[in-house]
């Protein structure tokens, strides 16, 4: 078994959060920021595989499973008030749905 | 007989009682026979009890009662208890005499009132409460009945509360002698922290061992409690609300602020004259304040125009004389002058409220004249009080109390030739305010014609007083003439005689003849400027200085309208810029601190989930970056 | 198990009376009075028990009854409740105001019956509690309980501007709970630290050997909470706005009760806790106190609002509450104890008639008023007896106890005796106010109402003989508390001599009040010669 060097791995899990960070601010749609926001979850579990692979810890790939679950719960709730907002606003862009503010 | 001693104050009680819980659902003829018949009955108590305490005295010559301990902390008992000696006994007398004679009047004058039964629930709280003043037997339980009988001055000056006037009048009453009260308030604190003990009888024991002759504390004491007799006394400086306490049906002027309840502050000087007596200070200052207030008042009456303030000012003037007998010492003089003062002052009430009630409710006198042919009985009557008032010489009683007075301002050992001058001035200016009020109201051209005439019920009061006005004054002759002293000799039981230095009988004579003459100057002085030659009067008014003059005294030496603009609008313009209490500020400042913050930093919260963002990643980077570097 | 049924009962009460408050208006009513005749039936049982027991002489402990368990044990934290008295009265007082109230909004109340009879029944289960809690932490819990139902009496039932005031209540008591709070922790550690055992009981804290700025940061932490309670003069602008919003039931719980509760804690937590402290802090609480009476006696007259001129009432003689506190003589403490009840009654009878005024006419506004002597002669009698009551009327139970505070504090500081005396002149000028607009002068808004109904004459019947019996035998409450009050000052004379002995009033004198001792115990049997000595 080819074992991928530490920093390639943390590295790419990097670049996958920097991704999800940038999609998460510059688009306005709500379906767009809901796939970064996934993104950045899985850069994130990436990174704890990489680590646990490195060593050879079974916790790694415990919290990618625990962040998956996590991961689809947010998905399912985040899907659901998507549905709201365009069934409110009509639109999917989230600067419309601004009325929290103080 | 002594026993039933405190049925005397709780059988009027008991009439208030009955008059508040069932005065509604009764006639008026049961109303006036619970409140007249409890103060009668008690009246004909206290006759029974003055003969027997009379011809068999209790040992020592006083007699107390304790129902029940009132308060009982750490050594502090005061107890409802009543205590008898010649001073209550003369007091209980009086008011119980002249109030049962004032009840049976207003059972006629108040009876188109529809307040019938509410006067005289009052009328009799006023009684018990008086009596409890009289013959509580220590301090609080005086001030029990002191501040009662406030109560009900306050409550009978507003009797006729509908007009927001007597509503004024009744309050100024009450808060200008709560003043008073509050400075004797002080006093009973200051000795009970000497003596430990409210009781009145061992305060007089034991003063004169604990303190000196001249001790500051003794001054103190007694001019504490100087300070509640003037405010209850209308005496200078808390005179003000007598005049405006007229408001008030008349019976209650007569009962209450003649009689009885004003002389409340002659009694406790009395009664405390041992407190008095250990500070020679304090009792010039007595004499002092009788001396300038009885000129004062007098100088005011003069130009009175409502009879009612006439009499007014005529009592504060009498108060006067009484506070300056106590103040140089003549106690018993000043007490048989308050005895003759409440039966010929009364008089000169009853008649002018029938003069009032048979002339359109018009108090003014210039608009009545000439009246002496409609009502005769009432004419000869008030004529008799104002002879004892003005003390015409020999056949009145007012003369013998007066004469003393003004004889022992002279010649007791704390008196004066000033204190006798005052004295003097003031027998000269009664003489004349008194006559120019009975010249102007039954003299001259008729202005007004009496509506009905007056009953029986209204006469026999007069009648009586008017006999007493004369007839009271022979039981305390002084030594020119025969020295027959049954008065003085009973009170000197309870009050020490006047220290006198060795004055010849001669001596006496002659100022009595002075003090006649000035009453009969007077009155002949009041004849010729206010029935001979009225236009003087009338003439001198209308200079600059005659106008300012009268306005001044009219008004009563502008004390009330210093008083209003040292004490009142400060107070009034305080409370009221004050409404919305300054305090609130403070908090009001702490909630408009936090909305401050509130605006600063809710614009950060825009609603918009990619500036969130953005600041999470922000604030990310930032930790992040503190953390390499460091 | 009587004391823990003294508050549960409320407890359970409350509870009942909401579930019941589903089927009928009326059972909420007829359940919360039914609870408290019986909870009263009790208190007078053990009342006349104890004082029976006083006048045989028998003496047993400082307390009349007490329980103290381990609940706790890990913290130190005792389910400790214990009687006295002191307590005893108080909790009379609640439980009859707590009648008084229901009685009072028997009519006025007519929507959420069953929660509002929860309510009432839940604050007094606290007050109670407070009066009996024996255990510091136990003592925080009932006092910041008392707040919730509170809260929601005031801001449900209460007038237009209700949110506002229940909001300014909540944050001032909250705030101030939170000094006490602190202080409490920080006694239990310094208590801890010190001796080594580590409990929030109260008898086991009494003389905690401390630092004097420990102590006064401590005693501080208590004077906060409990003078917002009370209140002192520059913490007070929550009460007179709870009070004129609340319902006529809730101002009558805080102005007879929560007031009670602030002065309860001063006398029995603070001063017994922090002797020395206190005592160099007095001469600030008693000039507040000072201030307090005439300052809210000022702003008392110069209200238009008729409820919220009684509630700056409240300050006025609460103050003397306070003053009489750190007298701390048996004069002054009995006479604080005497104005703690009468004034319950008085104001809370005051706050009864401005609310059957307002069911009347439906306004508290005192220039709409006038003249209602005419149209209402029963009533213009009651309000003339409790404005009398207020200014001080001897004969009326206020009297009594604030001449025995300024007695008490007149040997303490004869300048502060002077001007809290000034008080009974403001309180006069007010007093007549409140009859001079409402009753008196002309009726020109020619109102035409009907006259108090026999319910409501009722109440301020039981009131006025109250107040009477008060102001003409307070032997029965004196009897009750005299022991109680000379416990605590033994407590704090072990520890500490307040005011360097300068009168003999301030000492426990025992030749004095084995004198006073036994003179009462002839004048039971017979009247004795009162004052004669």
């Amino acid at each position: 078994m080819i074992s991928i060097p530490l920093e390639s791995g943390l590295l790419l899990a990097g670049i996958l959060f920097a991704l999800g960070v940038v999609g998460l601010l510059v688009r306005r749609n709500v379906v767009f920021v809901l796939m970064s926001l996934e993104i950045m979850l899985n850069a994130a579990g990436l990174a704890f595989i990489v680590a646990g692979a490195r060593w050879g810890q079974p916790d790694g790939q415990v919290m990618f499973i625990f962040i998956l679950t996590m991961a689809a719960a947010e998905v399912a709730v985040g899907l659901a008030l998507i549905l709201q907002i365009y069934h409110r606003f009509k639109t999917l862009d989230s600067d419309a749905a601004s009325k929290m503010r103080g | 007989m002594l026993e039933l001693l405190w049925i005397v104050p709780a059988l009027p009680f008991l009439g208030f009682l009955l008059l508040v819980l069932f005065g509604k659902h009764l006639s008026r003829t049961g109303v006036a026979l619970i409140g007249v018949g409890s103060v009668g009955i008690s009246g004909i108590l206290t006759i029974l009890i003055a003969i027997s305490f009379i011809t068999a005295p209790p040992a020592g010559h006083h007699f107390a009662q304790t129902l029940w301990v009132w308060i009982d902390v750490a050594g502090f008992t005061p107890a409802i208890a009543f205590y008898l000696d010649s001073l209550s006994m003369i007091f209980m007398l009086v008011i119980t005499f002249v109030g049962f004679l004032i009840h049976l009047y207003s059972s006629e004058f108040m009876l188109d009132d529809d307040g019938y039964s509410r006067f005289f629930a009052y009328m009799n709280l006023f009684i018990g409460s008086m009596l409890t003043l009289v013959m509580g037997n220590n301090l609080l339980l005086l001030y029990l009945g002191w501040e009662g009988v406030g109560l009900c001055s306050y409550l009978l000056i507003g009797f006729w509360y509908q007009d927001p006037a007597n509503g004024y009048a009744a309050r100024k009453a009450f808060v200008v002698t709560r003043v008073g009260d509050a400075s004797m308030a002080v006093g009973l604190f200051l000795l009970f922290k000497h003596f430990s003990t409210l009781n009145i009888q061992s305060i007089l024991t034991q003063a004169p061992d604990l303190w000196a002759i001249g001790a500051p504390v003794a001054t103190a004491a007694a001019l504490l409690l100087l300070g509640g007799a003037v405010g209850k006394s209308a005496q200078l400086p808390l005179q003000t609300w007598l005049p405006d306490a007229m408001a008030g049906p008349t019976p209650v002027s007569a009962l209450i602020h003649a009689a009885t309840m004003v002389t409340a502050g002659v009694y406790l000087i009395a009664r405390m004259h041992v407190v008095f007596a250990l500070s020679p200070i304090a009792m010039l200052i007595v004499a002092i304040v009788g001396a300038l207030t009885l000129l004062l008042s007098g100088f005011s009456a003069i130009t009175q125009v409502d009879i009612k303030r006439v009499l007014a000012y005529s009592t504060i003037s009498q108060i006067g004389y009484m506070f300056l007998g106590l103040g140089v010492g003549a106690w018993s003089a000043a007490i048989f002058h308050f005895m003759i003062h409440a039966f010929f002052k009364a008089l000169l009430f009853l008649g002018a409220g029938v003069i009032i009630l048979t002339h359109h409710h018009e108090h003014n006198m210039f608009k009545m004249r000439g009246i002496r042919k409609q009502l005769p009985v009432t004419f000869w009557t008030f004529l008799i009080a104002s002879g004892a008032l003005a003390a015409f010489p020999l056949v009145t009683a007012g003369f013998y109390s007066k004469d003393a007075i003004i004889w022992y301002a002279w010649s007791s050992e704390q008196g004066s030739p000033l204190l006798w001058v005052a004295g003097f001035v003031g027998a000269f200016i009664t003489a004349i305010y008194t006559f120019r009020m009975v010249f102007i109201t039954f003299f001259g051209e008729p202005r007004m014609e009496a509506t009905h005439k007056p009953g029986i019920r209204l006469k026999i009061p007069l009648v009586v007083l008017g006999t007493l006005s004369v007839i009271a004054g022979f039981l305390n002759l002084p030594e020119t003439m025969g020295h027959f002293t049954p008065f003085s000799d009973f009170l000197h039981f309870a009050l020490p005689a006047v220290r006198t230095f060795h004055e010849t009988l001669t001596q006496e004579f002659f100022f009595q003849i002075y003090t006649a003459l000035a009453s009969l100057v007077g009155i002949y002085l009041a004849y010729f400027f206010f029935i001979r030659k009225f236009e003087f009067i009338v003439q001198f008014t209308k200079t600059t200085f005659g106008a300012a003059l009268q306005r001044y005294w009219f008004s009563g030496w502008a004390f009330d309208w210093f008083y209003d603009l040292l004490f009142v609008r400060p107070y009034i313009w305080i409370a009221r810029i004050n409404k919305e209490d300054v305090f609130d500020l403070i908090y009001d400042g702490i909630a408009a601190i936090s909305r401050v913050f509130n605006r600063m930093f809710s614009f950060t919260e825009s609603g918009r989930i990619r500036a969130y963002a953005m600041s999470i990643v922000i604030g990310a980077i930032i930790i992040l970056t503190i953390a390499v570097v460091l | 198990m009587t004391l823990t049924f003294l508050y549960l009962w409320f407890v359970i009460g409350g509870i009942l009376a909401w579930i019941s408050g589903r089927w009928s208006k009326n059972f909420p009513r007829w359940i919360s009075l039914g609870f408290l005749s019986i909870h009263m039936a009790v208190l007078i049982i053990i009342w006349i028990k104890y004082l029976a027991a006083q006048s045989a002489g028998i003496q047993s402990g400082p307390w009349i009854m007490e329980i103290n368990v381990p609940w706790i044990a890990r913290f130190g934290i005792h389910y400790s409740l214990a009687l006295d008295g002191f307590s005893l009265l108080l909790i009379v007082l609640s439980n009859f105001l707590g009648i008084m109230a229901v009685a009072a909004s028997w009519e006025g109340i007519q929507y959420r019956i069953g929660f509002f009879h929860f309510n009432l029944l839940w604050i007094l289960a606290a007050i109670v509690g407070i009066f009996l809690a024996m255990d510091l932490f136990l003592f925080y819990f009932f006092w910041e309980i008392m707040l919730v139902p509170l809260y929601f009496l005031i801001g449900i039932w209460g007038h237009e501007n209700r949110t506002y005031a229940t909001l300014k209540f909540f944050i001032f008591t909250q705030a101030s709970g939170l000094f006490m709070l602190l202080a409490i922790l920080g006694l239990y550690f310094v208590h801890g630290a010190s001796t080594g055992i580590y409990t929030f009981n109260y008898t086991d804290l009494l003389g905690t050997p401390m630092s004097g700025t420990t102590a006064f940061w401590l005693m501080l932490g208590f004077f906060i909470a409990f003078g917002v309670k009370l209140p002192l003069v520059p913490v007070h602008t929550w009460l007179p706005d709870a009070h004129t919003e609340a319902p006529t039931a809730g101002s009558v719980d805080l102005a007879g009760l929560v007031l009670k509760v602030g002065a309860y804690g001063f006398i029995r937590f603070m001063i017994p806790l922090f002797p020395e402290a206190s005592f160099s802090f007095a001469p600030v609480a008693m000039i507040l106190s000072v201030v307090g009476i005439i300052y809210g006696a000022v702003v008392a007259f110069g209200q238009t609002d008729l409820k919220r001129l009684v509630a700056y009432t409240s300050i006025s003689h609460m103050g003397f509450v306070l003053l009489g506190a750190f007298a701390w003589n048996q004069l002054a403490l009995q006479g604080a104890l005497i104005i703690m009840l009468s004034h319950g009654l008085s104001t809370g009878a005051l706050f009864i008639l401005v609310g059957d005024l307002q069911d009347r006419i439906h306004t508290r506004e005192m220039g709409k008023m006038g003249g209602l002597w005419d149209t209402m002669p029963r009533m213009g009698g009651y309000a003339m007896f409790f404005s009398m009551a207020s200014l001080g009327l001897p004969g009326i139970g206020n009297f009594v106890g604030e001449i025995l505070v300024l007695f008490g504090v007149y040997q303490v500081s004869v300048t502060l005796g002077i001007i809290a005396t000034i008080g009974f002149i403001v309180a006069t000028i007010y007093s007549l106010w409140i009859i001079q607009r409402a009753f008196w002068g002309k009726n020109t808004q020619s109102w035409k109402l009907h006259d108090h109904n026999p319910r409501e004459v009722a109440i301020m019947v039981i009131m006025v003989v109250g107040l009477m019996w008060m102001g003409l035998y307070p032997q029965t409450i004196l009897n009750t508390s005299r022991q109680a009050f000379k416990n605590m000052r033994q407590y704090v004379y072990n520890v500490f001599q307040p005011y360097h002995q300068k009168s003999s009033a301030y000492q426990v004198n025992p030749a004095r009040d084995e004198m006073t001792e036994k003179s009462l115990n002839t004048a039971q049997i017979k009247p004795k010669d009162g004052d004669q000595k």
